[in-house]
């Protein structure tokens, strides 16, 4: 399954190719990265989903927790968290067409972002799911181009007091 | 006071009480060696390749528990070093290894000299940097320092731009390090060591299995302490050895693909495995699915990352292993075990380590034993193959950090550089490199730094013309297709040789000459009875190193052996 790691690093050059490196080094899955700087300028949060069984993702905790410019690791799968990708689609779209996939568009809450003369461009927020159901309705248009961000991550604020 | 970066670099390596650099210059890097012209506080000991200096680093790090220093230059003189970072990062062994770079404006210009070595070097060292800023080097080192001796110690690398080294800043060096991503831990939790006290109480078939771990925290005295209480049978990893004597009564021996009899069987039925200090390498446990089938393991290791990594465990102990010795100590009882004790000295006795070889040349192994004889308190170094586990399995130990051996990375051509920075940290002490006649010829040219130096290693060169281990494997699983595995080869040979002759060529090469060539000293044994004045001439020699060429069998094996894949107590014996 899909696990969701999210890291606190020093914004420092070379921080993303250790932690790539020790992913293709040690042959673990990577399926998508992302990173960003974050309220503090010397900190940049990276996000990881990633694929194993229970030992190999608690290894690669262990792993990127002794990177020396790791400051924090934290998994958000079996945690209540927000997790959120971002994704362009160019989609074949001419005539009776465009109505129907805004119509889809608009289900989802997409934006269209740019139209043209043979294809359309959508952009969706959203859940990791959501982006994949979009894309399967989208699919039998014919998709040009596609972009995705990988996810981002966060673990939600607390209901109550306890 | 303003000084450049390249002083600032020398200023650093005295705050942190360094006695040696082992360098090599080039290019980029004479700043450097410019601030050590005349520097009486440092020693500068010139290696004759980097991997050389690397390793001569890492025995002077591993047998002093100091911080190994190395200086080279850019491009080759850094990639050089890839082999020699590699060998300390899997053994844990404290370097840095300052590095020169291009200048700042040329990085990435495919510039003269210019290698992307923190690129290149990032998966075999603990931690690496370039240095970008003037104002970060004199922190950047000293970080270096904290990080290479620290918590699971490893080898760090600085790569530091020419005009970095030449800019002058008057920044003082920072007195202290902190690094808000690495904090390592020290003192094991106290109740995870009570319950491994009380697991070790209550077994009826308890085994400690002793790890190299226990050198680099200096843990020996503490284990001897609580052995001394518990008096528990003890096997050791490769890495492991001389943590108790090799002639403890309760030693059994290195367990794993070439373990002892004792070593292997004691592991396969303890019910309590109680691990310290060792990663549980693949040729020491075998198939993990018949490994220690009946024990429940306690494991302690400072890298929470070694823990359950490879073999499931029940009371794990993340922590420094002297500290977690200590506060087992006044917990430890002595376990009722004394049919285990007795079943453990019945395997020593029934299997004992014979004599190999010996019949028309030479056996290694007593030429070993002789060499223990004569040295009982040597720093031994080995290169790798089958010279590393007669002499595992031969030679008595009987102090810490005396065995220096690449175990993880197994590297030929580390024995001899790593015995010359042994010898350099350890003056009063003697160091011998038992090595193969394959592997020395990885590093020769150490030689020249030996002598130059006049440090009086001994080179003990089993020499049987094979790359002998790669030769038993070929004999016991490949039908006796001795496959580039020949040293004395030559281009009259048919393609399909499989046993030595009287034409192969008698010296290949001649190590006396070649010894004495460089200047160094040079003995050939060929005869059991001239083994032991061989060595008691070189011990006299004190001046410069010492070969000694031990004309062994040619078709030696080193045995028991447990075939790749195989639960370790599926030996084989010759």
């Amino acid at each position: 399954m899909t696990h969701i790691i999210s890291l606190h690093v020093e914004n420092q050059q070379g921080v993303l190719a250790r932690i790539s490196g020790l992913f293709s080094g040690r042959g673990y899955n990577l399926e998508s990265i992302t990173a960003g700087v974050t309220a503090d300028p010397t900190v940049t949060r990276i996000t990881l989903a990633c694929t194993g069984d229970d030992a190999v993702v608690e290894q690669i905790k262990k792993q990127l927790n002794r990177l020396i410019d790791v400051i924090k690791v934290t998994e958000l799968t079996g945690v209540p968290s927000l997790n959120r990708e971002l994704m362009l689609v160019k989609v074949n779209a001419k005539g009776a067409q465009r109505g129907e996939i805004f119509q889809v568009a608009d289900v989802f809450k997409a934006q269209i972002m740019d139209v043209g003369h043979e294809s359309m461009t959508v952009e969706l927020a959203g859940s990791p799911e959501k982006i994949d159901d979009l894309i399967a309705l989208l699919q039998p248009y014919g998709i040009a181009e596609m972009a995705r961000s990988g996810i981002v991550a966060m673990e939600r604020s607390r209901k109550s007091e306890n | 006071m303003k000084r450049s970066g390249a002083q600032l670099v020398i200023d650093a390596l005295k705050a942190e009480k360094v006695e040696i650099v082992f360098g090599f210059p080039g290019g980029v890097v004479i700043p450097v060696f410019d601030a050590l012209y005349g520097e009486r506080g440092l020693r500068l000991v010139l290696a004759r390749h980097e991997q050389g200096a690397v390793h001569a680093a890492d025995g002077y790090a591993r047998s002093t528990g100091r911080v190994g220093v190395c200086l080279v230059t850019s491009g080759p003189g850094a990639t050089n070093t890839v082999t020699g970072l590699a060998t300390a990062n899997f053994d844990s062994v404290p370097l840095v290894v300052l590095t020169g770079q291009v200048t700042r404006n040329m990085i990435g210009n495919d510039a003269f000299q210019e290698a992307d070595i923190v690129g290149i070097s990032r998966s075999v060292t603990k931690h690496n940097y370039l240095v970008t800023n003037r104002a970060d080097l004199g922190r950047i080192i000293r970080e270096a320092f904290y990080i290479a001796r620290s918590g699971r110690p490893g080898p760090v690398l600085v790569d530091m731009p020419k005009d970095i080294l030449i800019e002058e800043s008057s920044e003082p060096l920072p007195e202290s390090v902190s690094i808000r991503g690495y904090n390592p831990v020290s003192k094991g939790h106290p109740l995870q060591i009570r319950k491994a006290a009380q697991a070790l109480a209550k077994a009826t078939k308890p085994l400690f299995y002793v790890g190299g771990g226990l050198h680099i925290a200096g843990a020996a005295e503490a284990f001897r302490r609580v052995e001394e209480v518990v008096d528990v049978p003890t096997v050791s990893s490769l890495m492991g050895i001389g943590i108790l004597p090799s002639t403890h009564p309760r030693f059994l021996g290195m367990v794993g693909m070439h373990g002892t009899f004792a070593a292997n069987t004691a592991v396969q039925n303890c019910d309590l495995l109680f691990a310290i200090g060792t990663r549980f390498d693949d040729r020491a446990t075998g198939d993990l699915a018949k490994f220690a089938p009946h024990a429940s393991v306690v494991h302690v290791d400072i890298d929470p990352a070694s823990i359950s990594r490879n073999v499931a465990v029940e009371i794990p102990i993340v922590g420094d292993a002297r500290l977690v010795l200590e506060d087992l100590l006044p917990q430890a009882v002595k376990p009722a075990h004394g049919q285990w004790v007795a079943e453990t000295d019945e395997w020593m006795r029934s299997h004992p380590l014979g004599e190999i070889g010996g019949n028309a040349r030479l056996s290694p192994t007593v030429v070993i034993r002789t060499i223990a004889a004569a040295f009982p308190d040597a720093i031994i170094t080995t290169e790798v193959g089958q010279n590393q586990m007669w002499t595992a399995l031969y030679y008595t130990f009987s102090q810490p950090r005396s065995f220096l051996t690449s175990g993880g990375l197994g590297t030929m051509g580390y024995g001899f550089p790593a015995a010359i920075g042994a010898q350099l940290g350890n003056p009063h002490r003697r160091v011998i490199d038992i090595a193969g006649d394959g592997s020395i010829q990885m590093n020769i040219q150490e030689l020249a730094t030996a002598v130059s130096e006049g440090v009086p290693v001994i080179v003990a060169i089993l020499n049987n013309g094979y790359l002998g281990m790669v030769r038993q494997w070929q004999e016991v699983f490949y039908k006796r297709r001795y496959s580039g595995v020949c040293l004395e080869r030559t281009g009259r040979c048919p393609p399909d040789c499989a046993k030595p002759d009287e034409n192969c060529p008698p010296y290949a090469p001649d190590f006396v000459k070649l010894a004495e060539a460089y200047g160094a000293a040079g003995f050939r044994v060929i005869e059991t009875r001239e083994i032991e004045p061989a060595l008691r001439e070189a011990r006299r020699i004190m001046d410069r190193p010492i070969f000694i060429d031990f004309r062994i069998e040619r078709e030696a094996n080193v045995w028991p052996m447990v075939p790749a894949g195989a639960g370790i107590h599926e030996m084989m014996n010759a």
